[in-house]
């Protein structure tokens, strides 16, 4: 039977209409919300594609039903900055041109900034370890790798 | 000769482009007839300037691209080619991709020859408009076309100061002109856009999330569909219990044609939850083969022919009087193409015409085998290219394509198509498996006197890939097998006095193949330099001067001159300096003359081989690449990184996997790739020669890293690594052999 939930997306209050109590979020807010930046990849988090963040924390929304949403905050890409006001990683991938097809590159920005919060002078091993569960087809991972130094580089001067 | 399946209004709606009767020719050429009046569509005809550009009263052009961005840069690309030749800023160019009523056929954007033939199409086009423009202006402001120049998209007289804009010499009106061959192309040396790295146009977009991908492609009134594909690849689908799935809400329709089955629903996720759900029966089907006797499958398979791709002297008297044969075969995996993004896309039937938006590479086929499977003229289906995940040649887009058409065509309302990750895994069309065997002839001076190779591939060449949906419903679908042109790189670029190379062609392969980024190059090369550097071995000599000898080829000798710079190289034979250590380094040399013709590319391999455990780690690349003129070096830098990223990983750990019914590898667990922690480091120095004819860069990379990686993992360990994937259980066994045979 379909319920109403409020999620709470970028700052905004939003009401979704849900048939299925296990949907994954990933669908509410591609769907519903029409978002663009999280992407489906493989639905079993398995890729990364699909990050988004709930409650500061870098989750795959194709596996988290929208019943643990709950009221916690979530932030997309599109979230985290845009062309006016850039989050440092965005416009650090747009300095490095760390993009190829880009399909990916929602996750790696996502996952990124999650850790750089928590871990704000990374070594490169560390960024590499950190995105280890966020797969490139590609290949643009020496690229991404480059821009999140530089977007850490860069929170920090 | 408007498109039947669109309407004037229409037209103009979706392309904001309206071309209507005044022709440049008109005036440019008193006394040619003009067009007429009334609206003319937009020409397809390859031969025509109309066919790749036009111009707005505004002075804004657009490109219209047969060739489209697969995630490569290749939109960038054509925008500066289009802006540099037409001395307009960047900025000021629209590039509209892969639309069968917009954009002429230039075959389908694989084999990295998107730049080196649509890219020069459309230069020459651009050449043609800009005279044609000069000559217009020079005709209004009365003096000679020697005097103008062209700033910004204006015409300017030296002499007078006066000047006109394209926006008013052409602006809306169609050029009617014939691409001429001959028309004046810039000097290289005047370039201020080509040559440059030009950020890429789609990079901000898709780091704010505003980007839409095929993915994203959503049309008024667009319902979900899903499939749901037999347990056996072979298997016949004998019972479908729809009310399985009727309580699902939004649910529409249980779509049957034969053995194709498939699920519509208002929402993605019921969609996705009915394909789940549906409860079918399918017959047993067994037909693959056994995986752990893949080999001796593809060995056995019958050729229907053999392509003789080069023969000089006579390799089997020169075979047979050596001092010295060496023979070694090779094997290459399985793969799948992979995208992160599944296969995606949306149908819409309206009044018996077709609309399918695709990533597909290749519309302008994508619409024909449409057109075929839905027994419609070709005239009533329109392909339009949307740019999907990274596609590395035919992967599944064109058949996603195909179940969203039968799909909805049976619910008539327009249908989305995503394929699952297992749909994507398990279905996509395979690079097919490749079986190589090598023998060769050192004479009693250790000089290699004869090479003969024997490669054992599937028939066919780069065609179109049937339909899966087609396939599965039996509707009408003729393609042959279409492995790609898995003929290219057979052949060997160097000059030894006794050469054969002959492909066995077979008469089947165990999944439908198609081309994945550098079909057959790939292979081949990675088998012709890896038994390369089992020769270097035997004869003792350095493996780039080794090269350099045998080339004849003073660009391919440049390129190799480079490298040893680049990588540092230290001239000596190889095996001279192993370390005993459990993780032990060393350095392997590939090279390839892509397709004997092309881009040259010259690579050293650093590895780590954990001799314990088997683990390999490529740890460093040195590239040396040569493709003519580069139009964005950044972009080609892109390009080489990821060729080699990408190919590691199919070297180090891809593998399709498969029981006697199916594909098991059917996620990123069962078919891993390479993660942040195992990449390598990429050195490139480029070579740019902006007088030359530009060459392609997406490929050419890939072909040189597997033959790099196994003569470094022999020049580490002493062992020879012929079967890819190279994992640690393989180089275990390969060491436990070659233990066994020193023990010997």
């Amino acid at each position: 039977m379909a319920t109403t939930m409020k999620l709470t997306v970028n700052g905004q209050v939003a009401t979704v209409i849900v048939d299925d109590p296990n949907m994954p979020l990933l669908y509410a807010l591609r769907d519903t919300l029409g978002l663009r930046g999280p992407r489906f990849g493989c639905g079993l988090s398995q890729c990364g594609a699909c990050t988004v963040h709930l409650g500061g924390q870098a989750i795959r929304s194709c596996v988290t039903p929208m019943s643990a949403v709950g009221t916690t905050p979530v932030v997309t890409l599109e979230g985290l900055g845009t062309p006016a006001k850039p989050h440092p990683l965005q416009q650090a991938f747009i300095d490095e041109q760390a993009v190829q097809c880009g399909y990916c590159i929602n996750g790696m920005i996502m996952e990124a900034a999650a850790f750089l919060a928590q871990n704000k002078s990374p070594t490169e091993d560390q960024i590499k370890d950190a995105l280890a569960g966020n797969l490139c087809r590609c290949g643009t991972h020496l690229r991404i790798v480059r821009a999140i130094k530089r977007a850490a580089a860069a929170t920090n001067a | 000769m408007l498109q039947s399946a669109l309407s004037r209004r229409e037209f103009v709606k979706d392309t904001g482009v309206l071309i209507v009767g005044f022709s440049l020719m008109s005036l440019v050429a008193p006394g040619c007839v003009p067009r007429g009046t009334s609206a003319a569509a937009k020409t397809l005809d390859p031969g025509e300037v109309d066919a790749y550009l036009s111009i707005d009263a505004h002075g804004a052009v657009t490109v219209y691209s047969g060739k489209v961005d697969l995630g490569t840069g290749i939109r960038t690309a054509m925008t500066q080619i289009a802006a540099e030749e037409l001395d307009v800023p960047v900025a000021r160019v629209d590039v509209i991709e892969g639309d069968t009523a917009l954009t002429p056929d230039q075959g389908p954007s694989y084999g990295s020859l998107s730049v080196q033939n649509g890219g020069m199409q459309l230069r020459q086009a651009a050449a043609t408009a800009r005279a044609a423009l000069i000559t217009e202006a020079a005709k209004q402001l009365d003096a000679l076309p020697g005097d103008f120049e062209v700033e910004n998209g204006i015409v300017r007289s030296r002499t007078s100061g006066k000047s006109v804009t394209y926006g008013e010499l052409v602006g809306g009106r169609s050029f009617a002109l014939k691409v001429d061959k001959d028309a004046p192309l810039k000097a290289p040396a005047s370039y201020s856009i080509v040559g440059r790295s030009v950020a890429r146009l789609d990079i901000p977009a898709k780091v704010f999330g505003q980007f839409i991908y095929m993915q994203d492609f959503r049309v008024p009134g667009i319902v979900h569909g899903r499939v749901v594909r037999p347990t056996g690849m072979g298997a016949t689908l004998q019972s479908v219990d729809e009310r399985s799935v009727q309580e699902i809400p939004g649910m529409i329709k249980v779509v049957r044609e034969g053995n194709f089955l498939g699920v519509v629903a208002e929402t993605e996720w019921g969609a996705i939850t009915a394909a789940q759900k549906l409860t079918a029966t399918w017959s047993n089907w067994d037909g693959l083969p056994e995986q752990s006797k893949l080999w001796e499958y593809v060995r056995s398979t019958k050729v229907v022919k053999d392509d003789v791709t080069s023969n000089v002297g006579a390799v089997d008297q020169a075979l047979a009087s050596a001092k010295t044969k060496l023979s070694a075969t090779y094997d290459f995996a399985i793969h799948t193409h992979g995208s992160i993004g599944p296969s995606c896309a949306v149908v819409e039937i309206k009044e018996g015409s077709v609309t399918c938006w695709s990533a597909s590479q290749a519309t302008h086929n994508l619409r024909q085998q449409l057109a075929e499977m839905l027994s419609l003229p070709v005239e009533e289906v329109r392909a339009i290219y949307v740019e999907g995940a990274g596609c590395y040649g035919r992967n599944g887009h064109e058949d996603a394509a195909a179940d969203a058409a039968l799909l909805a065509r049976a619910v008539g309302r327009p249908v989305r198509v995503q394929w699952m990750r297992a749909d994507e895994h398990g279905w996509d069309p395979k690079g097919p498996p490749t079986l190589i065997d090598v023998q060769a002839g050192l004479d009693a001076n250790r000089a290699v006197v004869a090479w003969s190779s024997q490669f054992f591939i599937p028939q066919g060449a780069a065609g179109k890939v049937k339909l899966l949906a087609a396939d599965l419903a039996s509707l009408p679908a003729h393609e042959p097998l279409s492995p790609g042109g898995i003929l290219n790189d057979t052949a060997i670029p160097y000059a030894f006095p006794n050469v054969r190379t002959v492909a066995h062609r077979l008469v089947e392969t165990p999944f439908r193949p198609s081309w994945i980024r550098s079909p057959g190059r790939l292979q081949n090369t990675f088998a012709n330099e890896a038994f390369l550097d089992e020769l270097i071995v035997a004869v003792g000599a350095d493996p780039i001067a080794f090269r350099i000898q045998y080339l004849n080829d003073p660009r391919g000798a440049e390129v190799l001159n480079r490298l040893t710079q680049l990588a540092r190289w230290d001239t000596h034979p190889t095996r001279a300096k192993r370390d005993t250590g459990a993780v032990v380094t060393g350095r392997g040399v590939s090279y390839v003359k892509y397709e004997l013709y092309r881009t040259y590319v010259g690579m050293v391999a650093t590895v780590q081989v954990n001799r314990t455990t088997g683990a390999i780690r490529a740890t460093h690349f040195a590239v040396v690449h040569d493709c003519g003129q580069i139009i964005n070096p950044d972009g080609v830098r892109n390009q080489i990184e990821g060729n080699v990223v990408q190919t590691v990983s199919r070297v180090l750990k891809e593998e399709v996997t498969f029981n006697r019914s199916r594909v098991t590898s059917v996620d990123w667990v069962t078919y891993p790739i390479l993660t942040f922690p195992e990449i390598p480091d990429v050195d490139i120095a480029l070579i740019d020669r902006p007088t030359e004819k530009p060459w392609g860069a997406g490929e050419p990379t890939a072909a040189v890293v597997p033959a790099a990686i196994a003569n470094a993992v022999f020049d580490a360990i002493g062992v020879r690594l012929r079967s890819v994937p190279f994992t640690p259980a393989k180089v275990k066994e390969a060491m436990a052999r070659a233990g066994g045979r020193r023990r010997v």
